[in-house]
């Protein structure tokens, strides 16, 4: 039975100092091949120093009908801001 | 799904588009929007792959190393692009396969101008100058585009995508500036290149039926006579800059438009050559269908590896 290359995700990061970031994915039959592959696809002009792939299935994602009870919540927790406090105006920095 | 749940889905969403909010993979989305965007990006995609052919054709024979070079990275490019595209529509759950199928059965199309041949050096000064400073002009307005995949690879397209024109033009500089044969090279490859480069950008807004609901969507930003237009408008000025002729006798500026005017495209031909007639539609579909053919086994046997492989380390661990 045809079986083909499975689909992998592509974070590189662009200098040290920096996180990895999700570039894209691509096609390749293992991981070495994918390092590889990214290599040629995403970092031809010298976009990173580091690159991490991993197959697409192995990434749970949120589903965003669900995005109500999962990031609503957060909206009306002013107080994990700073500017809900009220401090006197001789304060310049805090 | 009731019938009023989905009108009410389908309100969000153009509530969603009108204010500039980005699409992604899995938001909920009309299914003609999918089914647009798999076409779009599709045919994009397919268009940066079989583009890498009429200059393929020249590598080996660029007149220097530093020509060679950059014709190289540039191919390279075009193969990237067709990548990141197939990503993008991936995303939208159409495999890979299915697109490659789809492009060598002739079901999904790719832009016409690559049906044109590249016969002489200049050629490619043209393509670079004028194709590529075409795709630009579409590319660019495309950045904006609701779709999240298919704008993020556009920006990585346009930002690789400027050294493409600059290469096309300073080849076409050197001929100009060159002997009067090699400048007779230059103006017979801007007056092959000329129209079809024009009828890049697709038919007229009268004859496009799908540029309403693509504008709606936010897929175009741009129509296709607003972006022809800016094309020209860019473009005259630099053919004048190498002393090249434009082959339009229509070819005026306008003062009071403040654009030029310029004479009637052949449409006939534009048609022609997306139905398949143009002089390379059948050698681009038959050199993709050999390239994809001839690279199964490779394919196959890279794949076994990797199960070979996976298997070895699996039989360690226990």
């Amino acid at each position: 039975m045809k079986k083909n290359w499975p689909l992998w995700e592509v974070f590189v990061r662009s200098k040290n100092g920096l996180e990895h970031r999700h570039f894209g994915s691509l096609h390749a039959a293992d991981a070495e091949m994918a390092l590889e592959n990214a290599r040629d696809v995403y970092t031809r002009r010298n976009e990173g120093v580091s690159i991490w792939v991993v197959e697409s299935k192995y990434i749970t994602a949120s589903n965003p009908e669900n995005n109500p009870e999962m990031f609503e919540p957060a909206k009306d927790k002013v107080y994990r801001h700073p500017t809900f406090y009220d401090l006197p105006d001789e304060i310049k920095h805090m | 799904m009731s019938e009023e749940k989905i009108k009410d889905l389908e309100n969000q969403f153009e509530e969603r588009i009108a204010r500039d909010d980005k699409i992604e993979p899995k938001d909920w989305m009309p299914e003609k929007y999918r089914k647009t965007h798999i076409r779009q990006i599709s045919q994009h995609a397919h268009s940066e792959i079989v583009g890498m052919l009429p200059e393929g054709n020249w590598i080996t024979r660029a007149p220097s190393l530093r020509r060679k070079v950059a014709l190289l990275a540039k191919v390279q490019d075009e193969g990237g692009h067709g990548l990141y595209l197939y990503s993008a529509a991936e995303t939208l759950g159409i495999s890979r396969d299915e697109m490659i199928e789809q492009l060598h059965s002739g079901k999904a199309k790719y832009s016409s101008i690559f049906n044109y041949p590249s016969v002489t050096w200049a050629d490619i000064g043209a393509i670079g100058w004028l194709v590529d400073g075409a795709a630009i002009i579409n590319q660019v307005a495309l950045c904006g585009t609701s779709f999240g995949p298919y704008a993020r690879a556009m920006v990585r397209i346009c930002k690789e995508e400027s050294f493409h024109q600059r290469q096309g033009y300073e080849i076409m500089l050197t001929l100009a500036n060159g002997t009067p044969e090699q400048k007779a090279m230059a103006q017979d490859a801007l007056n092959r290149w000329w129209w079809p480069s024009l009828m890049m950008f697709g038919p007229r807004d009268e004859d496009s039926p799908n540029t309403a609901l693509s504008m709606k969507w936010k897929l175009k930003r741009k129509t296709n006579d607003e972006l022809r237009q800016q094309f020209i408008d860019q473009t005259v000025p630099q053919a004048e800059l190498i002393d090249l002729k434009v082959p339009d006798p229509d070819l005026k500026w306008n003062e009071e438009r403040g654009h030029y005017d310029f004479g009637p495209i052949d449409w006939d031909e534009f048609w022609q050559v997306v139905k398949g007639h143009g002089p390379c539609n059948r050698e681009r579909m038959e050199a993709r269908r050999s390239a994809w053919e001839n690279g199964a086994w490779v394919r196959e046997a890279a794949m076994a590896h990797a199960d070979k492989k996976a298997k070895k380390s699996l039989n360690k661990a226990s």
